[in-house]
């Protein structure tokens, strides 16, 4: 599609700086896997402009809801890098004290309402913050991320539905990155798109490039605005790839082709973003170098912050059951 | 500890349920409740229906009028997503009621439940409140076969990180209404459907009240054996103490009130004191909360006791249609009479 909005080379600079941020965090969180000391990673490498080009348009107080999968949609709700990779660590100076780890980060104050390990769970919560920012009076919107597994989850059907009789302001984006776990989605989804599934609720849907962070920008954008104008929710789905297996020890060539895989890494988000800021000349390629190495430092130093941090007290197993308990 | 029978204006449970409702949505506008037909009749409002039916026990009666239908939500049949949601308005500022018809229901929803709203305040470091009611009817005796006549407070009382009540009046229905509204946990109310269809009998104040959380009442002062009731089975241990007394046998009759927490400390006093112990619980006998209680006495009463301690649950089976079957199926004061004189042999 062509992009029509224009965008200021500060949102550009950030989308690109995000994504990179994104790519060496995963990049981390694999070497601290190897190591052992993260259990149950889901890398996120190949989808990172899905959310940042919707996140681009959120407010601290909007609200993310994510999946097992979903450190990208942390750090594009800006997230502190350091108590992630500590979350990561099972470290008390985690996002969750180390209680949640890499499946369940949760970042109240920055509008993340938690990853979620349950596969479509998070929908009809977030259906339910749409209702919330309806019912108290605000322009907050919500963001469900979900993948193409998800689609096929009665709850996506259920908060379609509620979404659309209550004309909710919420954005339900699709990752389709075309494998719930080694299942291809032309086996397991019936019918043309994920999308269309939406129109059956009157939920206007559009099929996105995901590995093109302006296009996720474009329609992300108005998504946002619709819902903040009380015009009720949308449906992306983003068109994407994850470029590693379905967890750490997945080898995804037992069930995809390597062709297939070069094709989608030769359309890497990263790579042409970085592409088109050097062909339109927003940024030299020194200043690009410097936002390259500006987010590695970020992540060493969150790798460090997470190994020098200390481990929960064992009192803390049995506290946070409940916020008052006799 | 908890007294009640002195004044007179009476209500029944329905009533003072609705109450209780009102009067927190009054207080706070945070409050809102959604469900199945708790106000019936939806998007009719310019045919002039409004609140056709009043929730599916009717304990939602009149609310939409007074308080609207952006606050008294009627919702499509998707307890996922409508129990879904409320976790969602839970977590970010809302204190949301929302109505499982009937707990046999949980079935299509439990993920919302125990994966979401159970375990959110834990699993993101104590840093989101959940401030979410669920309140649900359940129990037999009403010939509703075996999907609606279910009493399943212990499958839920296993997970952490859920508060769970079991009102046994209408003292108590509307006592405990107020006290999980206004609690930032998430509370799950299981009402049953025989106690809301009780005549008013029981003296209820006007004015607000909240009841302690995680606390018994003793319903009837004894001294020879302690009978554990929940809900409805307490309504019967009060029957089976007054049969008893006939026969002079003194009970002290210990009404839970709330499965979790558990308050254990009335359970072991009460036994401390009457050295023998009969627990009456609707839901199934396995892994049951009579089975918990039971192994709480066994473990930690030990030494008072001069019998083992007794259960009277149904046998493990669904609940039958038949109703002399479902008679049969059910607790009753008669069977917890028995019951005590087996311990008291």
């Amino acid at each position: 599609m062509t992009i029509t909005t224009s965008i200021d080379n500060d949102k550009l600079l950030w989308m690109y700086q995000m994504m990179v941020t994104i790519r060496r965090f995963e990049e981390q969180s694999k070497r601290e896997a190897d190591a052992g000391k993260l259990r149950g990673m889901h890398s996120s490498v190949g989808q990172e402009a899905v959310p940042v080009g919707v996140c681009a348009h959120l407010r601290d107080d909007d609200y993310v809801l994510g999946t097992h999968r979903s450190h990208h949609h942390c750090i594009a709700k800006g997230l502190d890098l350091n108590a992630m990779m500590a979350e990561l660590l099972g470290k008390s100076t985690g996002t969750n004290k180390g209680k949640g780890g890499t499946m369940h980060i949760a970042d109240i104050n920055k509008g993340m309402l938690g990853a979620n390990g349950v596969v479509g769970s998070n929908i009809p919560v977030a259906a339910g913050v749409g209702l919330s920012a309806r019912i108290r009076g605000t322009d907050q919107v919500s963001v469900v991320f979900f993948g193409d597994g998800a689609a096929n989850q009665g709850t996506l059907h259920e908060a379609m539905n509620l979404a659309g009789i209550w004309k909710l302001p919420t954005l339900f984006v699709c990752e389709n990155n075309r494998y719930a776990e080694s299942t291809p989605v032309e086996y397991s989804v019936s019918g043309e798109s994920i999308a269309e599934r939406a129109s059956g609720y009157n939920i206007p849907s559009v099929i996105a490039d995901g590995q093109n962070v302006l296009e996720m920008y474009e329609i992300g954008g108005e998504a946002v605005r619709r819902a903040r104008a009380g015009e009720g929710p949308t449906f992306i789905e983003a068109q994407t790839y994850r470029y590693n297996g379905h967890f750490g020890a997945d080898n995804p060539l037992t069930y995809r082709t390597q062709e297939e895989e070069d094709y989608y890494e030769g359309r890497d988000c990263v790579e042409r973003m970085k592409a088109h800021l050097s062909q339109t000349k927003v940024a030299t390629e020194d200043e690009i170098n410097e936002i390259d190495k500006k987010a590695l430092a970020t992540v060493e130093e969150a790798a460090r912050f997470a190994d020098d941090s200390p481990f929960p007290d064992p009192e803390e197993l049995t506290t946070d059951v409940y916020i008052s308990y006799p | 500890m908890v007294t009640t029978e002195t004044e007179t204006r009476k209500l029944s449970y329905i009533q003072a349920v609705n109450e209780a409702l009102r009067q927190e949505m009054e207080r706070d506008p945070a409050v809102f409740i959604m469900g199945e037909d708790i106000a019936g009749g939806a998007g009719r409002e310019d045919q002039g229906i409004i609140d056709s039916w009043g929730g599916p026990m009717r304990l939602t009666k009149g609310l939409i009028k007074q308080f609207g239908k952006e606050r008294v939500r009627d919702t499509p049949i998707s307890e996922a997503g409508f129990i879904g949601a409320g976790v969602g308005a839970a977590a970010t500022g809302l204190r949301p009621v929302v109505e499982l018809m009937y707990v046999s229901f949980f079935g299509v929803c439990s993920d919302q439940i125990t994966n979401n709203a159970a375990k959110m305040h834990y699993m993101f470091g104590g840093k989101i409140k959940l401030p979410l009611t669920i309140m649900t009817g359940m129990g037999a005796g009403l010939a509703t076969a075996a999907q609606h006549s279910e009493t399943l407070y212990s499958i839920f009382t296993h997970f952490p990180g859920l508060k769970c009540a079991v009102p046994s009046d209408a003292y108590t229905g509307k006592g405990i209404m107020t006290t999980s509204i206004r609690d930032d946990d998430p509370v799950i109310i299981f009402q049953n459907r025989q106690l809301m269809g009780l005549p008013a009998s029981t003296h209820v104040p006007e004015d607000p009240y909240t009841l302690p959380i995680g606390k018994a009442r003793i319903t009837r002062e004894g001294s020879d054996v302690t009978l554990v009731g929940i809900g409805f089975t307490s309504y019967l241990n009060n029957q089976a103490a007054d049969l008893l007394a006939a026969e002079g046998i003194s009970a002290d009759v210990v009404d839970l009130l709330w499965t979790s927490p558990l308050d254990e400390e009335a359970i072991l006093d009460s036994v401390q004191k009457t050295r023998k112990v009969v627990i009456v619980d609707e839901d199934y006998p396995r892994c049951s909360l009579a089975t918990d209680i039971s192994a709480l006495v066994a473990e930690q009463g030990f030494d008072y006791l001069d019998a083992p301690p007794k259960r009277v649950s149904p046998p493990h089976t669904s609940v039958p249609y038949s109703q002399p079957l479902e008679a049969a199926y059910m607790p009753t004061a008669e069977k917890v009479v028995e019951a005590v004189r087996e311990v008291m042999a």
